[in-house]
């Protein structure tokens, strides 16, 4: 069974009498400990796609499967429990809150998902250490650097022990050898944890760090292929 | 599951990010608060006095004055004809089974002396059942007996105003006062009663046999005729009995006919004063009434910063849907945060209501009570307004969309 499964998912949006297909048919196999890079102009798609992976949004047609789990037709409060366990969010703005220490960032999830205190500080503890930021517990989002802020929402996505982290873009607003280092960590932690990734990307140097490449072009995809190592 | 405590820091944390905000916001709620409890307290306040000065008059009073004269088709007013007598009092006391005691007071205003000292006061001509009646006990000597009523004695129960007027510190058991020249021996003191709530001076008073008033000092035309019957009846539930049991005997003594009025008036005065007891309460109602209207006020307030603070918090709301809030922890999040807000406005509200009442007592010299009860309706009611206008901006929160709320700028 394929961690995820996408059967022809089409989304299309209604702007008064127009009908925007973002989606066509779109049918994707995604197994678990994959990198998965996926580029395309904007306006591809990719991006929507992105978003009904995500569970932030649903298809109009077709099927999703998460773990065998079919999604596409669950209620707001039943997506918001799939987000929290079984996926994790990176965010091209880092999209930490502010104000708010680094490992209360990373807590976030554990407490919607009802954890009790001791065990949400350990485990979030133990997230920062894995991402490199042992120490940096209390830093506040403004106190620390953008690959640091970055380092953070990743831990943020890890704490949870999801199986899959949606990345958007994450290196984005990041330098060049800042964009490798956290490209680095994507890579480690698809191989020692073997934790599915699948970020989009418009920049080749960053895509290829992943293993499989899909590209998007008007709501379809257009090429989907293992990327050749050099 | 939603976690209670951590939702709690966050919306502490998110209301000290605005201390500024938060302040003004939580005026509205102090101001409403305060004022109820003050309303409240002014209210009570004068609830209690009225309650007190009409204990002071006595329980189950029923006051029987003559009926009007008409002197050439003009009416006089109630009491200006002599048709009560002893004879009645004694009928009242012998023949209503409602009726607990009677007293008859035949009263008049005279100068009254003792040494150098003069002081004019009202004189009450009347038995020793009044101070039954009125629940009106002595502090020092002894009640005139009823021989001395029946002999005309000269003696006299003072009020504690003419004692302090009279006697600079002699004690009066035993002395002799003048009142309109005639010697009188002072054999009792009445307790200190206080003002009726009219604002009359209870204390003010002296008691005499009413024979002795009737024969040396306010000697009228018609022997035997006294101005007021006073009534005590059995118990409040007796009043009305004991006022129709008056009626139908006084008109048999009086004969009047079935088509003449009455020549007398029977009032009873514990219904008069629970009336003017109620109208306190509507007076407080409508206190505390205009009061709340500054805590609704307030309410809104709340509202408006919560629907602002929403806005502003778009981004993080995104964030938190997208990692895993659910619809009510984010609904919680901002009832709780309005409800903080209402909450220490209301403590803060509370500890102003009661130093305004207690200021208001001072400066004012009104007597003002804060009643536990009304400090826990105030809190009570500040909670529910920080519920109830938190609602609708955390539903309005929880109704955004993940994706819209994450790209909001």
């Amino acid at each position: 069974m394929a961690l995820i499964e996408t059967q022809e998912i089409t989304k299309t949006y209604r702007l008064g009498d127009i009908a925007l297909n973002a989606l066509n048919n779109v049918s994707l196999s995604i197994e678990k400990g994959e990198f998965i890079a996926i580029m395309g102009p904007s306006g591809s798609g990719k991006s929507t796609f992105m978003n009904i992976l995500g569970c932030l949004d649903k298809p109009t047609g077709g099927r999703y499967l998460l773990e065998g789990v079919d999604v596409a037709h669950m209620d707001r409060d039943e997506l918001a429990s799939i987000r929290n366990k079984k996926l994790g969010f990176v965010f091209q703005g880092f999209n930490l809150l502010p104000r708010t220490s680094a490992i209360e960032n990373v807590e976030l999830p554990l407490l919607y998902d009802g954890l009790g205190a001791k065990e949400r500080a350990e485990r979030s503890a133990a997230a920062l250490a894995k991402v490199g930021l042992a120490g940096r517990e209390t830093h506040h989002p403004n106190q620390l650097s953008g690959g640091q802020q970055q380092r953070v929402a990743i831990a943020r996505a890890l704490v949870n022990n999801s199986p899959v982290i949606l990345a958007d873009e994450p290196t984005g607003n990041l330098d060049t050898k800042t964009s490798f280092e956290i490209m680095e960590l994507f890579v480690r932690l698809n191989r020692e944890s073997n934790i599915t990734i699948i970020l989009v990307t418009h920049e080749k140097e960053i895509a290829d760090f992943s293993r499989r490449l899909i590209f998007f072009r008007d709501g379809v995809v257009l090429s989907d292929e293992l990327s050749v190592k050099t | 599951m939603i976690n209670i405590p951590s939702t709690i820091r966050i919306s502490v944390r998110a209301l000290r990010v605005n201390k500024m905000r938060s302040a003004l916001t939580m005026l509205g709620i102090i101001i409403g608060v305060g004022a109820v409890i003050t309303m409240l307290a002014v209210g009570t306040g004068a609830k209690q006095r009225l309650g007190d000065q009409l204990a002071s008059i006595g329980s189950n009073l029923i006051m029987i004055v003559p009926g009007t004269s008409t002197a050439g088709g003009v009416r006089m007013g109630a009491g200006t004809q002599s048709t009560l007598s002893i004879g009645d009092a004694e009928a009242i006391q012998k023949e209503s089974p409602a009726v607990l005691y009677v007293a008859p007071v035949l009263s008049g205003v005279a100068q009254v002396v003792y040494g150098n000292q003069n002081w004019s006061t009202s004189i009450s001509g009347t038995t020793t059942n009044m101070l039954s009646v009125r629940d009106w006990p002595l502090t020092e000597g002894r009640p005139f007996s009823d021989e001395e009523v029946r002999s005309a004695a000269k003696v006299c129960l003072l009020g504690q105003t003419v004692v302090d007027n009279l006697f600079g510190g002699i004690n009066p058991i035993g002395q002799i006062i003048r009142i309109k020249n005639v010697p009188f021996t002072v054999i009792g003191i009445l307790d200190t009663k206080g003002q009726d709530p009219g604002g009359h001076d209870q204390d003010d008073t002296i008691y005499v046999p009413v024979s002795t008033a009737q024969k040396k000092l306010f000697g009228t035309a018609f022997p035997g005729m006294v101005r007021i019957i006073m009534v005590k009846a059995k118990s409040s539930e007796d009043l009305a009995e004991a006022e129709k049991q008056i009626n139908e005997l006084l008109r048999q003594r009086h004969h009047i006919g079935q088509k003449q009025d009455d020549d007398f008036t029977v009032r009873n005065l514990t219904q008069m004063m629970q009336a003017a007891e109620q109208q306190t309460e509507v007076m407080t109602l409508l206190l505390a009434a205009i009061a709340s209207v500054s805590l609704l006020v307030g309410g809104i307030g709340i509202m408006n910063i919560m629907l602002v603070s929403v806005t502003e918090r778009t981004r993080e709301i995104g964030i938190r849907m997208a990692i895993g809030a659910k619809t009510w922890d984010i609904r919680l999040q901002f009832i709780i945060e309005a409800l903080i807000l209402s909450m220490i406005g209301g403590v803060v509200g509370i500890i102003i209501g009661i130093s305004g009442s207690e200021i208001l007592s001072m400066m004012a010299g009104w007597s003002t009570v804060v009643s536990p009860l009304s400090i826990l309706l105030a809190f009570g009611f500040s909670g529910l307004v920080g519920i109830f206008f938190g609602f609708y901006p955390a539903y309005k929160a929880s109704l955004l969309d993940p994706i819209d709320a994450l790209r909001y700028e």
